[in-house]
């Protein structure tokens, strides 16, 4: 030390020398400059509450479970925090489980998340615990996924409307590209084989290699399984081009009528040809179905022993604290109380749904049949001054100021047709869901006064 | 190459086309060819497609062989590997060669085992009906099988020692796990309400920002201020708390490079780099490698020497990364060490990331724990902008599996660009809010990190006297949990291939699980990495005995 420096100087090197940051870092692939983030700024500057502040935003744009979150807690306090948790260990037990930093994950745990998840489809399919990789969230599995599955300026084809979260999750860090699968309100949204065939061509001309297909089953934004032919015709498809199918089955716990539900894994079960299986990946999280997002618990589930290796070398970067590994892994496995959970979860959105859905009906706005998720998908096409993206968003921008409601424009959801909203109702108690549609009443009356002046 | 020559009038031109055109009658098919060509080049911009058709020619023909070339090296590279190590070992092993490798740190990759996860070999080859999955993999897979960290710890994990149940058992000195520190005591006297306020879910289970509970930052920045013995004042605002140190650091790799670009590394390094650093951003890292001679000092030339020969590669650096404790050696960096990097930085216009992670782990007398942060403190603004620093709460806490890292920068672009990519490795809440109430008494977290110091340094002082008396020096190391021992007495030969054979004694014979310099990227064979934060004071001649096992073999051989 004390050397002096090589004579080569940069050429730009003078006291205005800012040091520069990634493409990463300053591309705004992130996505949190669309309308689906702007609308949780508004609503964190003036929240609703019901008695200290009742004529602030409303928040019907997150998509969380509050419902059945009276279940959990009486379950974990029942229990006895301190003995259920650490065991009959007590602190020394604690101690061993803040060591534990294996990127298996806990072994309870697993076996109780593969539990968990056989529990939803009424075992109509088998989960391998040895199969599931743990993540911090489904956002790190879906990222991790797309790591592991495509390379940088790869595709994956996604069906549209799509989680707006997805443009991050799947684009950012790994260079991949999304190309969308054009669904439309004519047959329900549902993936049909052209869109299919035709998305996949649409990449091969702008010369991007697809490698799979990524849907979401109940879907996120539409609120609606995917039907079991679809399945097929998805899985026939990615076997014909040679690639992965992806499944994120996040709200698969949510789906109000169990028998509607049908997961690939399903599909997947009776199928022994080893080459099929293992392009099949499925993702969940207990951040909607147990309403425990802070928790940050995802798994990757997938047919493929390379897959599987990978991803649990790379989960290194997104572990589960072992923490709130140990807190579920007992719950999960108590399957007395998950089947209670899971039945009475499904019943109590049923109704919030029929409730909102109803509400809305009578204001004269129709959804989407829906039957599952934490949300339902309207239709204001009828309103929009002009059909394009921008009234679409003129329209988003009035109901988010005036009625003080803040739901996610299609748009922001890379929906094809416009018009069409998403609507969450589980995040909130009964009373404001019925607060929420006073509000909607009130404008869908102001604005049939005002036809009437008009004509 | 061509015969044009640029300043030709037209007149001549058509005079030597005439000329050429009348050539003689064996040669009229290559002078057909020929002479379009000349004429093609002799015309408008003779010279510049003169150059171009013949260098386009020429750069097509190595992209070719270049194609052709990557598929056969990928597949000889193993071979390629071990040829290079041979060459360098002298079979002597008298005096020791210093330098493996020429250019700094290029080579060093390639030698020995496959183990270091560089550059995507091969794009997936699609092998008939099996799909196929990214070049990544190929990666991940590849290099993790074979190398001794993976190996180890799987022989760890199969047969783990415990003293009374298991007393053959194979002895995790490969990394900190199972620490045996005073977090019993303080857990009896504190645990039971911090574990239980913790616990209760009720408002912590919704959303909450990704990158940490403000109470959580505030908690955080105090025990990092206490690290430093508060010479420097940590803001809460500029942290950004993710879940792990391997977290940290691939989050500051996104953000501060490009693909294809590299971070100079010090090396020996953590072994970890290679996998946070460069397995999913497509950065590189280039190694510049210290030497014994200099007690395994950075030396700024060679430094710059690295960093003049990436340049000359077309290989752009975008900073350097320095961990300070330094791991494996433990060394602490001085201020003027610390200085000097800076002006480096601030020469070539690159960013640092200085991994602080064990600066609450500072056992040694000797010499004091400066934190970069300290270094920027009194600079302007803009070489503050190029600090960025990384620390773990879990080593200091000895909560390793609640992951619980962060970064702390005074860049607000790369805070905000980190603030967004935690949603993607966030810190549990219910680990947040257990943290929250453990380190909030700010008396019995004093005591808890006093504690711990004392511990590592009485375990470390018997090591390195155990070791000593085995004939194997330590350097000195003043933080951390490991100790850099070199065993270049113990190996048959001075190579890789020498050094990995008696690691793979030490973990078959000596049963236990250590670090061989070449997994933390070290030039000169015959290191080895021991951590001892898993030891009490009672497992160290357990230890000493496996060693001189050991030590007796290589004698017999040797």
């Amino acid at each position: 030390m004390g050397l002096p420096l090589m004579m080569e100087r940069s050429s730009n090197n003078n006291n205005n020398n800012v040091v520069e940051l990634s493409r990463v870092a300053v591309s705004d692939t992130h996505g949190e400059d669309s309308p689906y983030f702007a609308g949780w700024k508004a609503y964190d500057e003036n929240p609703y509450d019901e008695s200290h502040n009742p004529s602030g935003v409303i928040q019907m744009g997150l998509a969380e479970n509050q419902v059945s979150f009276d279940l959990l807690e009486t379950y974990l306090e029942k229990k006895n925090p301190e003995g259920s948790m650490w065991g009959t260990k007590g602190a020394p037990g604690f101690r061993e489980n803040a060591l534990f930093q294996d990127y298996h994950g806990l072994k309870t745990f697993r076996q109780a998340m593969a539990s968990f998840m056989e529990q939803i489809r009424g075992g109509k399919a088998r989960f391998d615990p040895d199969r599931i990789v743990l993540t911090a969230g489904a956002t790190a599995a879906n990222e991790l996924l797309t790591f592991i599955l495509a390379d940088p300026n790869d595709a994956l084809l996604v069906p549209t409307p799509y989680y707006p979260g997805f443009d991050r999750d799947l684009r950012w860090r790994t260079g991949v590209k999304i190309v969308p699968i054009h669904c439309d309100s004519s047959n329900h949204f549902q993936i049909t084989p052209e869109a299919l065939e035709s998305a996949y061509q649409t990449a091969r001309d702008a010369n991007i290699r697809v490698r799979g297909v990524l849907i979401t089953n109940p879907s996120n934004p539409l609120g609606a399984t995917v039907q079991k032919k679809v399945l097929e015709d998805l899985l026939d498809f990615c076997v014909r081009k040679n690639i992965h199918l992806v499944s994120d089955e996040i709200y698969s716990g949510s789906v109000f009528h169990a028998s509607e539900f049908t997961s690939v894994a399903e599909i997947v079960e009776n199928i022994d040809d080893v080459s099929v299986k293992e392009r099949v990946h499925i993702v969940y999280s207990l951040s909607k179905d147990l309403g425990l997002p802070g928790f940050r618990v995802g798994t990757i589930y997938s047919y493929n022993d390379n897959v599987v290796r990978t991803a649990r070398r790379m989960s290194s970067f997104t572990l589960v604290s072992s923490q709130t590994q140990h807190m579920l892994a007992s719950m999960l496995s108590d399957e007395e109380f998950t089947e209670k959970y899971i039945r009475i979860n499904r019943e109590r959105l049923r109704r919030r749904y029929e409730t909102i859905v109803e509400g809305l009906k009578k204001a004269g706005i129709e959804c989407l049949k829906g039957n599952a998720g934490l949300f339902c998908w309207m239709n204001l096409g009828f309103l929009l001054e002009k059909k394009t993206k921008d009234g679409e968003l003129q329209l988003w921008d009035v109901i988010l100021k005036e009625l003080k409601l803040n739901i996610s424009p299609g748009s922001s959801c890379h929906c094809s047709e416009v018009g069409w909203f998403r609507v969450c109702f589980a995040n909130m108690s009964e009373n404001t869901l019925e607060i929420a549609l006073k509000r909607i009443h009130e404008f869908m009356d102001r604005r049939r006064r005002k036809e009437k002046m008009i004509n | 190459m061509t015969r044009t020559e640029p300043n030709r009038s037209r007149s001549s031109n058509s005079d030597s086309d005439k000329n050429s055109g009348n050539g003689g009658g064996g040669r009229t098919t290559a002078m057909r060819v020929i002479v379009p060509l000349q004429g093609v080049v002799q015309g408008r911009g003779g010279l510049f497609l003169g150059s171009v058709i013949p260098c386009a020619f020429f750069y097509f023909l190595q992209f070719y062989l270049k194609r052709n070339r990557k598929n056969d090296e990928s597949d000889n590279s193993g071979e390629q590997n071990s040829s290079a190590s041979s060459s360098s070992s002298s079979p002597n092993s008298g005096l020791p060669d210093p330098t493996r490798s020429q250019s700094a740190g290029h080579l060093t990759e390639l030698t020995g085992l496959p183990r270091s996860l560089s550059r995507i070999l091969l794009s997936p080859r699609n092998s008939g009906g099996a799909v196929s999955v990214s070049g990544r993999v190929n990666c991940v897979l590849k290099g993790g099988d074979s190398s001794p960290y993976y190996v180890g710890q799987k022989r760890v994990e199969e047969d783990p020692y415990d003293e009374l149940g298991n007393p053959d058992g194979v002895i995790q000195l490969g990394l900190s796990q199972n620490i045996k520190l005073s977090f019993d005591d303080w857990v009896l006297e504190n645990a039971k309400e911090a574990i239980s306020d913790g616990l209760s879910i009720s408002g912590i289970a919704s959303y909450e920002p990704s990158d940490g509970l403000l109470e959580l930052k505030m908690a955080v920045a105090g025990f990092m201020s206490e690290a430093t013995k508060n010479s420097v004042s940590f803001d809460p605002s500029q942290l950004v708390l993710t879940s792990g140190a391997s977290s940290a650091i691939e989050i500051l790799s996104f953000c501060l490079a490009d693909s294809g670009n590299a971070f100079l590394v010090p090396t020996p390094c953590s072994p970890g780099y290679d996998r946070d650093v460069k397995w999913r951003t497509g950065v590189d890292i280039i190694h510049v490698p210290c030497r014994s001679a200099d007690n395994f000092n950075m030396s700024m030339v060679v430094l710059d020497r690295a960093f003049y020969q990436a340049k000359k590669r077309g290989v752009r650096i975008r900073g350097i990364i320095i961990s300070n404790p330094s791991n494996p050696m433990g060394s602490l960096l001085s201020r003027e060490n610390l200085y000097a990097l800076l002006d480096f930085a601030r020469e070539r216009n690159i960013h640092i990331i200085s991994n602080e992670i064990f600066a609450g782990s500072v056992h040694g007398e000797e010499g004091e724990f400066v934190s970069m942060a300290e270094i920027v403190d009194t600079e302007e603004n803009i070489d503050r902008e190029r600090v960025h620093i990384v620390y773990d709460l879990s080593k200091d806490l000895s909560f390793p599996g609640l992951r619980s890292a962060a970064i702390y920068s005074f860049n607000e672009s790369v805070l905000s660009a980190s603030r967004k990519l935690t949603t993607l490795s966030p810190v549990s809440s219910p680990t947040q809010h257990l943290l929250i109430s453990a380190i909030s008494n700010p008396k019995n977290v004093q005591r808890l990190v006093k504690t711990n110091r004392q511990r590592l340094q009485s375990i470390y002082m018997e090591l390195v006297k155990g070791l000593k008396e085995l004939g194997i020096e330590c350097t000195k190391s003043n933080g951390g949990f490991y100790c850099w021992a070199d065993m270049r007495g113990l190996i048959s030969s001075y190579s890789e291939k020498g050094e990995i054979e008696l690691w793979n004694k030490l973990l078959n014979i000596g049963k236990i699980n250590v670090i061989p310099g070449s997994c933390c990227h070290c030039i000169e064979p015959g290191w080895f990495r021991i951590c001892f934060s898993n030891l009490s004071e009672k497992d160290v001649p357990v230890v000493m005995n496996r060693i001189r096992k050991v030590c007796q073999t290589c004698k017999s051989q040797n």
